[in-house]
C-alpha cells in the first residue's frame, strides 16, 4: 500500500514507538518565539537541564511584541536573548532583522522538504508548504523539543483537498482556504494533516502556498502540506545550491516526499475554484465564511494588512495595487505591517509603501501585535477591523472587538470604501 | 517527578462547542511568565450567555463541555490558566489537537465521551451542584448530584496513562529520550 507525504516523512523520522500509534520523531527544526518559550526556557533553567539539543537547530526570533511594549514584554524578550546567546544560537533575530516567524523562517530558508519542525505556535503549519510536517505545540513539547529534539505524535491521518479550476482576477489564496473552512468547519480537519494538491495548488507562488497552510490549524489541522515541486526547488536554490549539481537534482532529492499515487487518505474533497467569489468571514468563528458581496457595506473602523497569513511581498503587491491613486476613507485606520525586513525592504524599492502612505495607511515596523490583539492596533470594544490575519475570535484584536478576516485585495478595497468592499470595483 | 495530580471534585459545565484558547486565556495575559499570574483571567472572555467567570470558577475542579474544545492558539497558557484555578481535568465530546496534547503533557487530562454521555451529563446534571469521582485505575467517572448518581467509562491511551502518572511529557521524556 503507497504512503502519503506525511507518512513518509514520519518513517524517516520515527525514533520511538512507546505504545501504539506513538511515535517519536527526530525534529530537523525548532522555532521559538518570545511569547510561549520564555516559561520552557525558566523551567529548563529549574530543573537544572538549562541545555539545548543543538544550538545550530534552533531557530529564535522576536516578533510577537516588538519593539517591547512594556516592561513585561521586554522581559520576555531579554530571556529569550540571554538564552539565545548563552547557548550560541546564532539564528536568533533581533529587532531590526527580525520579522513574523512563519514568514521570516521560510524566507531564511530554514523549512526544506521532508522536515520535521515543532514550534510553540499553532500556525506553524504554514510550513508544510515546502513538503514539511510542522506542527504547532505546546510549551512542554517545544522544552523536550528544546533540551531532547524530539517529539511525539500519534500516526498521521490525512485528507486530501484536491483544488481545480482557474482563480478569477481578484480571487487569491486567502479566498480558497476561507472557502474550504467554511465547507469543512473549525472542526473538519481535527488530528488530520491536510494535503492540498490539484492544478490550482500546483499554479500557485510559495507564497500562496503557505497562506493556504497556514490556515489549515483553523480546521483543527495538524499541519498542511504541499507536494514539493519546482517552484519549491526554485524559491529554496539560494539555500540548497551548494548541496545540489542542479535544480533537476534537488527536485528527484524531494521527490522521496511526494505522495504515492495509491497513498490511502482518510477522506478526499474536490474543490472546482473557477467560480469562486472573494470570500470574508462574518462571525466568531473562522468557518463563518461568506462571499464578500453578502457583506458589502458593512462599516469597518480599522484594516489590517499583514500577519503570518497574508503580510508577504505578494498581498502587499496585491493591495498597493488596489489603493494606488485612492485615499483610504475618513473613518477608518490604515494599518500595514510588512511581514519581514525583507518584505519591509522589498516594498520600500518597489514604491509600495510609498502607495500605501499616499493612501493614508500607517505603516509599522514587522511583528505579530495587532492580529492578536497585544500591539500595534489594538481595537477598542465594539469596533469592527477589516483584516488579513487569521483568526476572528472574540476579542482576539481586542477584548469586545469584532474581526472580518479577508484577503489583502479584499481589505485594501475596503479600506478605500470605509466599508466591506469587493476589490473589483477598484479594478481597471 | 512531581506525581499525580486530582481529578476528582465539583464540575463546572460550559454548555458550547469550540471554545478557542483565546476565550479561556486572552492574549493580553501572555505577556506573564508566572502561570499563577494567569488565576484571575481563566474563561475571561468565554461568550456563553449567564456565564461569569468571577461567580462560576471559585471551587470547580472539572470542566464538562461540548466538542472542539481548546481550539485556536497552541498557547499553553489555556492548560495552566485552568491548571492553578485548580481545574486538572476537562471532559468533552472532543478537542483541538494541541489543547489536548497540553493537558496531558501537563499531567493533567482532557477527556472524551461519546455525544451520548455528554447529552445526558447537561441533562440531567448541568442545572445542579455536580461532583465528580474519577477512578483511573477502573477508569471510570462517577458523577453525583441530588441524590442522583451516572457511572461513565472511559478511554485514555496506555501513552497518556503513562503522562498522567509521570506528571507530565518532560519528566517522561527525560527519563526516556
Amino acid at each position: 500500500m503507497g504512503k502519503t507525504a506525511v507518512e513518509k516523512i514520519f518513517d524517516a523520522h520515527q525514533i520511538d514507538n512507546p505504545f501504539e500509534d506513538i511515535c517519536v520523531l527526530r525534529l530537523d527544526a525548532v522555532f521559538c518565539h518570545e511569547i510561549t518559550t520564555p516559561v520552557a526556557i525558566n523551567d529548563l533553567v529549574s530543573r537544572g537541564l538549562d541545555r539545548v539539543f543543538d544550538p545550530g537547530r534552533i531557530k529564535a526570533v522576536i516578533d510577537h511584541v516588538s519593539p517591547a511594549k512594556d516592561s513585561k514584554t521586554a522581559l520576555q524578550g531579554k530571556i529569550l536573548r540571554d538564552w539565545a546567546r548563552r547557548h550560541g544560537i546564532s539564528d536568533f533575530f533581533d529587532i531590526g532583522a527580525n520579522g513574523v516567524c512563519h514568514a521570516l523562517f521560510p524566507e531564511k530558508g530554514f523549512v526544506r522538504p521532508g522536515y520535521v519542525i515543532i514550534m510553540g505556535d499553532s500556525h506553524t503549519c504554514t510550513h508544510g508548504a515546502f513538503g514539511a510536517f510542522a506542527a504547532g505545540v505546546g510549551t512542554t513539547d517545544l522544552e523536550v523539543g528544546i533540551l531532547k529534539g524530539v517529539c511525539a505524535f500519534k500516526y498521521p491521518k490525512s485528507m486530501r483537498i484536491r483544488i481545480s479550476g482557474e482563480l478569477a482576477s481578484g480571487v487569491y489564496a486567502k479566498d480558497v482556504i476561507l472557502s474550504i473552512l467554511g465547507r469543512i468547519g473549525v472542526n473538519g480537519a481535527t488530528n488530520r494533516v491536510i494535503a492540498f494538491e490539484g492544478p490550482v495548488v500546483d499554479a500557485m507562488s510559495m507564497e500562496a502556498r503557505m497562506t493556504l497552510c497556514n490556515m489549515a490549524v483553523e480546521a483543527g489541522a495538524t499541519s498542511g502540506i504541499c507536494a514539493p515541486d519546482r517552484t519549491t526547488v526554485d524559491y529554496l536554490w539560494p539555500f540548497i545550491k551548494d548541496d545540489y549539481t542542479s535544480r533537476e537534482q534537488a527536485l528527484a532529492a524531494f521527490s522521496a516526499y511526494l505522495p504515492d499515487p495509491d497513498a490511502e487518505y482518510e477522506e478526499t474533497l474536490s474543490m472546482e475554484v473557477t467560480d469562486l467569489e472573494p470570500q470574508i468571514t462574518y462571525g466568531y468563528k473562522p468557518d463563518n465564511v461568506r462571499p464578500v458581496r453578502e457583506m458589502a457595506g458593512t462599516p469597518v473602523d480599522q484594516v489590517y494588512i499583514g500577519s503570518c497569513t497574508n503580510g508577504r511581498i505578494e498581498d502587499l503587491r496585491v493591495a498597493a495595487a488596489v489603493l494606488k491613486g485612492h485615499r483610504i476613507s475618513k473613518n477608518v485606520r490604515g494599518i500595514v505591517s510588512p511581514a519581514t525586513p525583507k518584505v519591509f525592504s522589498q516594498a520600500l524599492a518597489e514604491g509600495l509603501l510609498q502607495v500605501f502612505m499616499e493612501a493614508g495607511f500607517c505603516v509599522t515596523n514587522p511583528t505579530c501585535g495587532a492580529c492578536l490583539g497585544m500591539s500595534n492596533g489594538v481595537l477598542a470594544e465594539g469596533e469592527v477591523c477589516a483584516s488579513t490575519t487569521n483568526r476572528n475570535f472574540y476579542g482576539r484584536m481586542g477584548k469586545g472587538g469584532m474581526v472580518h478576516l479577508m484577503s489583502p485585495a479584499t481589505a485594501a478595497a475596503t479600506a478605500i470604501a470605509g466599508r466591506i468592499t469587493n476589490s473589483i470595483l477598484y479594478k481597471g | 517527578m512531581s506525581g499525580m495530580k486530582n481529578f476528582d471534585g465539583k464540575v463546572l459545565f460550559l454548555d458550547r462547542s469550540d471554545i478557542n484558547t483565546d476565550e479561556i486565556i486572552p492574549a493580553g495575559y501572555l505577556t506573564e511568565i508566572q502561570k499563577q499570574a494567569l488565576k484571575p483571567y481563566l474563561l475571561e472572555d468565554l461568550k456563553l450567555s449567564g456565564f461569569d467567570p468571577r461567580r462560576d470558577i471559585d471551587g470547580k475542579s472539572v470542566i464538562v463541555t461540548r466538542s472542539n474544545f481548546g481550539c485556536g492558539s497552541s498557547r499553553e497558557h489555556a492548560p495552566w490558566a485552568l491548571e492553578v484555578n485548580g481545574i486538572h481535568l476537562v471532559i468533552a465530546e472532543s478537542f483541538a489537537r494541541i489543547f489536548r496534547q497540553n493537558m496531558f503533557n501537563c499531567g493533567m487530562m482532557a477527556v472524551e465521551l461519546p455525544k451520548t454521555d455528554i447529552d445526558r451529563l447537561f441533562f440531567e446534571f448541568s442545572t445542579k451542584p455536580t461532583t465528580l469521582e474519577t477512578d483511573l485505575n477502573t477508569m471510570h467517572f462517577r458523577f453525583r448530584a441530588d441524590g442522583r448518581e451516572a457511572v461513565f467509562p472511559f478511554v485514555i491511551s496506555r501513552f497518556d496513562r503513562e503522562l498522567v502518572a509521570a506528571g507530565g511529557w518532560v519528566a517522561y521524556a527525560d527519563a526516556h529520550y
